[in-house]
């Protein structure tokens, strides 16, 4: 209609973008995540190759895909026995917890963004984290005392379930205390998640008094948040966990669409809003839970990841989702790898170097929003 | 355009009714004792001051909020259905439409399309045919956050118009527009626009309920007229009967007149120039 772009004139002068329809975006999006998907496949396959050992990962790659369908014992034949062990038992495990854990954080974020209706949403900031970090923490120093019971009934799975409950309160508490009649106050979630994490994070504190030496220093390094110690174990403890939430989330993003329109228009057009938002704290929570549970606090994740991709595939969470998952994955390999690499033989806890990396871009995200935001 | 004429009284099942429909949030009682009957193929005006239950009213007839008494819609207790089966037959404007993230505008008018069997094509041409509608053609690629509160007002209005885009589609139950406010942020040209469009529904074979602002709109375009003071029914009526000044003066506590102008058309006018 003429008088409609007339009214209008800005936008004469771009004229040809507005006319960009809805297959466009949506064109971008699968070229994205396929991009993102090679770019996982070669980022896994740097995560293996580089380390104080050089390790000839190509070689290896096809007797790894042999080992994993019949388990032999021993190198394959014209494989050194050191390069066998340091890529199977060290580096695969490492990588494919940083993938899993990547994955759910940069997802964990995205949900609660969606959720939450703010792009500032994220486990880690919120408090989420530092909840699950005082269930794990729990059990990481009680363990064998008080909650040795507990410890022998769930075997390897009661840190990551512990940490999933302390998740799910904190997000719980959160959503109450920061949504009233459907609407999400950004202040209040940030200062409410402030507290909740500084009073988590004081239980976490009372536990050191009760720690011995190396629960301490269990309790310190994971607290900055790391994949070292990553072992087949810790891969076994969180894959369920991880993967069932990443399965499931597809299913929310129609919901999540619809929520960008505030919960009461969501309704009207016939999201059943209640249980999206019941099924997407659990997910979170238990997501957050197993990853923090293996690597301890790695912060940022969950903020740029599905940040950088909203500016270049758009906000729709068909897309935004699998695709965070992917990035999410290269991104804590990647910084993984350089996290065990610069300051070698000694290892940078991966938390820093994403803190490094995040915080001054969580800065930067606030800094174009002020004054939109409402903070 | 098919301006087929409806008979409401044949077929109560295809109507909204509202039987002593009280409404509280909290304990506060926002609504007491609300009864009217809107009739697919009609226009139902809802007026009447700032707080006196107009919007609460349409909260709870979208199953926002729960009420006491009964309310049918199609000759079902809306309490009692789910937001999908509502969602199917109603499409709801609200007042203030807020986008957590940059949308684009086909996106957002895309949210409206339940059936996710339609084919690409034919979303987009959906899409576009109601973009047009509300006279935002070619707006498809621009950013929600980036128009004007009409356009972003009119952009919502396309997305419920795609909801329930036949008044009367096959499965012969009328869909209906509950809309609050359409009018509110539009300069006067707009105004018209989606008054017509609204009218048109109806005339189609719809039912709208529309919270209103601007009496000589209601006058123009309604066919029935709920008047709403301090939360209860005050009149409920054909337009001819409900709109006259004696009713809209009680109703606002505030002197109304009648005019005539030119061409016949009557305008409500305050008489003086306004004392507060």
């Amino acid at each position: 209609m003429s008088e409609a772009t007339a009214s209008v004139p800005r936008i004469a002068s771009w004229s040809g973008f507005s006319q960009v329809k809805l297959g466009n975006r949506e064109a971008l999006a699968r070229a994205v995540m396929l991009l993102l998907g090679v770019l996982l496949v070669a980022t896994m396959l740097a995560g293996l190759a580089i380390g104080p050992i050089s390790v000839p990962v190509l070689e290896l790659v096809p007797h790894l895909a042999r080992h994993i369908a019949s388990p032999v014992e021993g190198a394959p034949d014209g494989v050194l026995l050191r390069d066998w062990i340091v890529v199977k038992d060290i580096r695969l495990p490492r990588v494919v917890l940083g993938a899993l854990v990547g994955a759910a954080l940069a997802v964990s974020g995205a949900v609660m963004q969606g959720l939450f209706r703010n792009p500032l949403a994220d486990p880690g900031i919120v408090g989420v984290s530092a909840g699950a970090g005082l269930g794990a923490a729990l059990f990481i120093v009680l363990g064998n005392t008080a909650l040795a019971s507990v410890m022998s009934l769930l075997g390897i799975y009661a840190v990551p379930l512990a940490a999933f409950v302390g998740g799910l309160i904190t997000t719980l508490l959160l959503y109450r205390i920061g949504t009233r009649g459907g609407i999400t106050s950004v202040a209040t979630l940030l200062l409410a998640g402030i507290a909740l994490g500084a009073l988590t994070g004081a239980m976490t504190g009372l536990l050191v008094y009760v720690a011995d030496d190396q629960e301490l220093r269990d309790l310190q390094f994971w607290g900055l948040g790391s994949l070292a110690g990553a072992n087949w174990e810790k891969v076994a403890s969180a894959a369920p966990i991880i993967l069932v939430m990443l399965f499931c989330v597809p299913f929310l993003s129609r919901g999540l669409n619809g929520l960008t329109l505030g919960e009461a228009a969501a309704s009207h057009i016939g999201i059943r809003v209640q249980r999206l938002k019941n099924i997407a704290i659990l997910l979170v929570a238990a997501a957050t839970g197993a990853s923090v549970a293996v690597s301890g606090g790695i912060g940022f994740v969950g903020i740029v990841v599905p940040h950088l991709l909203r500016l270049t595939i758009g906000p729709d969470h068909r897309y935004l989702l699998p695709a965070s998952a992917l990035l999410g994955a290269c991104l804590l390999i990647a910084a993984d790898t350089l996290s065990r690499t610069i300051v070698a033989p000694a290892e940078m806890p991966i938390g820093i170097i994403t803190a490094f990396a995040g915080a001054p871009f969580f800065l930067w995200i606030l800094l174009r929003k002020r004054g939109l935001t409402g903070l | 355009m098919l301006h087929q004429k409806i008979d409401p009284s044949t077929n109560v099942d295809r109507n909204l009714c509202a039987e002593n429909v009280s409404i509280s949030i909290g304990k506060t009682p926002i609504v007491r004792d609300v009864s009217f009957e809107a009739a697919s193929g009609e226009l139902l005006a809802i007026i009447g001051p700032s707080g006196s239950g107009k919007t609460t009213l349409l909260r709870a007839l979208t199953g926002e909020l729960s009420y006491e008494g009964h309310a049918f819609l199609s000759g079902r207790e809306l309490g009692g259905m789910s937001a999908e089966d509502q969602a199917v037959l109603r499409g709801v404007l609200p007042q203030i439409s807020q986008i957590s993230f940059p949308l684009t505008v086909s996106e957002v008018v895309a949210l409206g399309l339940l059936d996710r069997r339609a084919g690409r094509l034919q979303r987009e041409t959906r899409i576009s045919e109601a973009l047009a509608k509300v006279g935002l053609a070619g707006f498809e690629g621009r950013t929600y956050q980036d128009l004007s509160g009409g356009e972003q007002q009119r952009t919502q209005l396309a997305r419920v118009l795609c909801q329930v885009w036949d008044p009367v589609p096959a499965d012969g139950q009328p869909r209906w527009l509950f809309l609050d406010e359409p009018v509110s942020s539009l300069d006067i040209k707009h105004q018209y626009q989606i008054m017509h469009l609204a009218a048109d529904y109806a005339a189609r074979g719809g039912g709208v309920v529309a919270v209103m602002h601007d009496l000589n709109l209601t006058a123009e375009f309604a066919n029935k007229v709920l008047v709403m003071k301090c939360g209860k029914q005050l009149a409920y009526g054909s337009n001819e009967s409900v709109m006259c000044s004696g009713t809209l003066t009680t109703a606002y506590d505030f002197q109304l007149d009648l005019v005539e102008v030119r061409s016949g058309r009557k305008l409500f006018l305050h008489p003086a120039p306004v004392k507060i």
